[in-house]
């Protein structure tokens, strides 16, 4: 299992470098230079210019460049941003990878439970019209144009109905005279908020997984009283505490500006996980063991929930895995559609903007944060399935 | 004796093209068969035939009942109608005194005055060239690669696997919004761009490993040891036999090429002069997402298209899946 792990972790690190390599040459492709800007300025004498390209290195070797180019990424130094003058890259980047990681992983999971059980119940229930309508608007929501279908939820849900907001992360007239003592404008505001529920997001999953870690060798009856029962008071007590305090409406304000995008990613995603899961379960309802464990005379929901879906839920966590860079993709357009100030429309708009630093680093936690999503996903795998011990 | 005995038996067996020939068809109409048994494939194809009949329609109608001033889907302009964008002139218009029913403008125009139908139909062929562009470089690709490193196997193979597994998992989307926007991207650009980063990465690894099933069947050893050379051995025995495959992959790849032009036409980074993804752009720019309702003209035509186009590959794909893999037939 470790070796497994570490040799995972290895092809990772191999690919990140190769990534890195490619945006490396993309970087160097690009005709010109920073410096062509000073082109444009009467104003700057040519030396400054050639002192310029010499104290940014620019006139090194290609080798020397690409060596400074990989260490600069080790240690974290993306250069500074164009058009968020003197703020760091790395600093920027900080502040909006975990936006984007709550929404994708939040999104990926529902999509997964929402697309599994779906899958399952369709299996179950061959035939007639509900399994035909089922594919029908599954293909249709996996195909679907994600920037248009985005536009159509704001539309719907934003404009018409006003029960959601239109997009972005918060809503600035509440943020304005919201008191946090020692921080002045929104956005650190927004950080702060957002920091504490992270937190408790986190520790409410550490609590759930050692509650399933505990309460695994009950008997069965005891167990799901057990868990049912934990899993109601872990969710209690966070919101309970975040309703107390005196922050509370703001986390509100923030879950309800997440809703929109999650319900999309979900909507565009679960499709793909709901049909895979539907034909893996068809196939193993064929086995032997179902009849057998039909034979034996157990009731047809533990056959369907113990011995079918739990065998049929390893190729489509495989599906999940192959998905991955397409969902991470999704999540980018969706961002974007919903003003999310995460990493889709921070590259978007670096690119546009022609702010290069940025550009090259968001694509460089992009990758890593598609590469880190691998990662976990194989070694959740190893774990689901024992046959994975090399 | 013996030499005329050779040429009379090679006169009367029919050549071999023809042969081949009779073959394929035989393979075709049975693949057929069962391709037809699925409404999904078959609804997937209606649809296809449908966008290619709107595609092939335009220049005729350009040519013909079209006036190129009023219906240019780029330049385009009607003086006769006061105010852009104008719903659909088929519909009733209850407050507009000046309506009357013609089928002038089918879809209504745009902001800018254009013919959203005239616009609908002439993206309908880029999205077709892309798409099959695209999908062509990446079956070369993916089938040469996967014939290659499944027939060498060793060094050849591990190369070309890693590079697959490095492009399969690299952010698709993240990169082409980059490299659109850092170089001037026009169609050609994207269809290979695409193509061959498709082409590297996941199809070949599929099609790899059914040439590997391929390559241990008996008709391949008999072929080396007639004293095939390995480039013929690939090239005739080999590849013909990853086709089907390939064809499967091709839809595929047509899905997600479509899908991909239309995202960044969208955020306006191809240098393009009309798409689908533009369209819903320009409506989107000029502010009129939040009027949806009442200017469904606008968004409306060109998401449903791209959906639909890419549904339909997509579905064809599913079917053809069943015709290559009987394994997912029905018993």
């Amino acid at each position: 299992m470790g070796k497994y792990i570490l040799k995972r972790v290895g092809q990772i690190l191999v690919t990140l470098l190769i990534f890195q390599t490619l945006l490396f040459v993309i970087l160097t492709a690009l005709p010109g230079d920073v410096t062509n800007r000073m082109l444009t300025n009467p104003d700057i004498p040519p030396e400054v210019r050639e002192r310029t390209r010499q104290a940014l290195g620019l006139d090194d070797p290609v080798l020397i460049q690409y060596g400074r180019w990989l260490g600069n990424f080790l240690t974290g130094n993306l250069g500074v941003s164009y058009s968020e003058y003197p703020k760091p890259v790395i600093d920027i980047l900080l502040e909006r990878i975990p936006r984007t990681v709550v929404l994708f992983l939040t999104a990926s999971i529902v999509q997964f439970v929402v697309g599994f059980t779906t899958g399952r119940a369709l299996a179950w229930r061959r035939g007639g019209f509900f399994e035909y309508g089922s594919t029908v608007v599954g293909v249709t929501l996996y195909t679907v144009f994600t920037p248009w279908f985005g536009l159509m939820m704001i539309f719907i849900f934003g404009a018409r109905l006003r029960w959601l907001p239109l997009g972005k992360f918060l809503d600035p007239v509440i943020w304005r005279n919201a008191e946090i003592t020692g921080l002045a404008d929104s956005a650190s505001k927004g950080n702060y908020v957002f920091t504490r529920m992270l937190l408790t997001a986190s520790i409410a999953v550490v609590l759930w997984l050692l509650l399933t870690i505990f309460t695994r060798n009950m008997s069965t009856r005891r167990r799901n009283r057990a868990r049912l029962g934990g899993t109601f008071l872990i969710l209690a007590t966070a919101v309970g505490i975040w309703a107390a305090s005196e922050i509370g409406y703001l986390a509100w304000d923030i879950v309800k500006h997440m809703i929109l995008p999650v319900v999309t990613i979900t909507l565009v995603g679960f499709a793909g996980t709901m049909l895979l899961t539907r034909q893996t379960m068809l196939e193993t309802l064929r086995e032997d063991y179902i009849q057998t464990a039909r034979a034996k005379g157990l009731p047809e929901k533990v056959v369907r929930d113990k011995h079918a879906a739990r065998n049929a839920m390893l190729p489509v966590f495989t599906g999940l895995i192959i998905n991955l860079p397409g969902a991470i993709s999704g999540g980018i357009i969706t961002e974007t559609i919903f003003s999310w100030p995460g990493m889709g429309i921070t590259l978007l708009n670096a690119t546009t903007s022609e702010d290069i630093p940025l550009v090259m680093g968001t694509l460089s936690f992009i990758g890593l944060l598609t590469l880190t999503a691998h990662l976990v996903a194989d070694v959740t795998y190893a774990f689901l399935d024992p046959r994975i011990r090399y | 004796m013996n030499m005329t005995v050779q040429t009379s038996s090679v006169d009367t067996a029919p050549p071999l093209w023809q042969m081949r020939l009779k073959l394929a068809l035989k393979n075709f109409k049975s693949g057929w068969a069962i391709f037809k048994e699925n409404p999904i494939g078959i609804i997937g194809l209606v649809l296809i035939v449908f966008f290619a009949l709107l595609a092939a329609l335009h220049p005729i109608l350009m040519a013909t009942a079209w006036e190129p001033a009023v219906y240019d889907p780029i330049t385009g302009y009607d003086f006769e109608i006061l105010i852009h964008p104008s719903p659909p002139t088929w519909i009733p218009q209850p407050d507009n005194p000046m309506w009357e029913f013609s089928f002038r403008h089918v879809l209504g125009t745009d902001p800018l005055g254009r013919d959203v139908l005239s616009q609908l139909m002439f993206s309908t062929r880029s999205e077709f060239l892309l798409g099959v562009g695209a999908a062509l470089v990446t079956v070369l690709i993916a089938t040469t690669i996967g014939a290659v490193a499944a027939y060498y196997g060793g060094l050849v193979d591990m190369i070309f696997m890693r590079i697959a597994d490095v492009v399969y998992m690299l952010p698709f989307i993240a990169l082409l919004i980059v490299l659109s926007s850092l170089f001037d991207f026009e169609l050609i650009h994207l269809a290979l761009v695409y193509g061959v980063l498709a082409g590297f990465g996941g199809t070949t690894i599929v099609i790899k490993s059914q040439a590997l099933t391929i390559k241990v069947k008996a008709y391949i050893e008999a072929a080396r040891i007639a004293g095939g050379n390995d480039l013929h051995i690939i090239f005739t025995h080999l590849v013909p036999n990853l086709l089907p495959l390939s064809f499967l992959y091709m839809m595929f790849t047509v899905t997600g090429a479509i899908f991909s032009e239309a995202v960044l036409s969208f955020f306006g980074l191809l240098d393009i002069r009309m798409s689908w993804g533009l369209m819903i752009q320009t409506a989107q720019a000029a502010g009129y997402l939040l009027n949806s309702w009442k200017y469904w003209y606008l968004m409306f035509p060109s998401g449903v298209a791209i959906t639909l186009l890419c549904a339909a590959f997509y579905l064809v794909g599913r079917a053809l899946d069943e015709v290559v893999n009987p394994r997912l037939r029905k018993r």
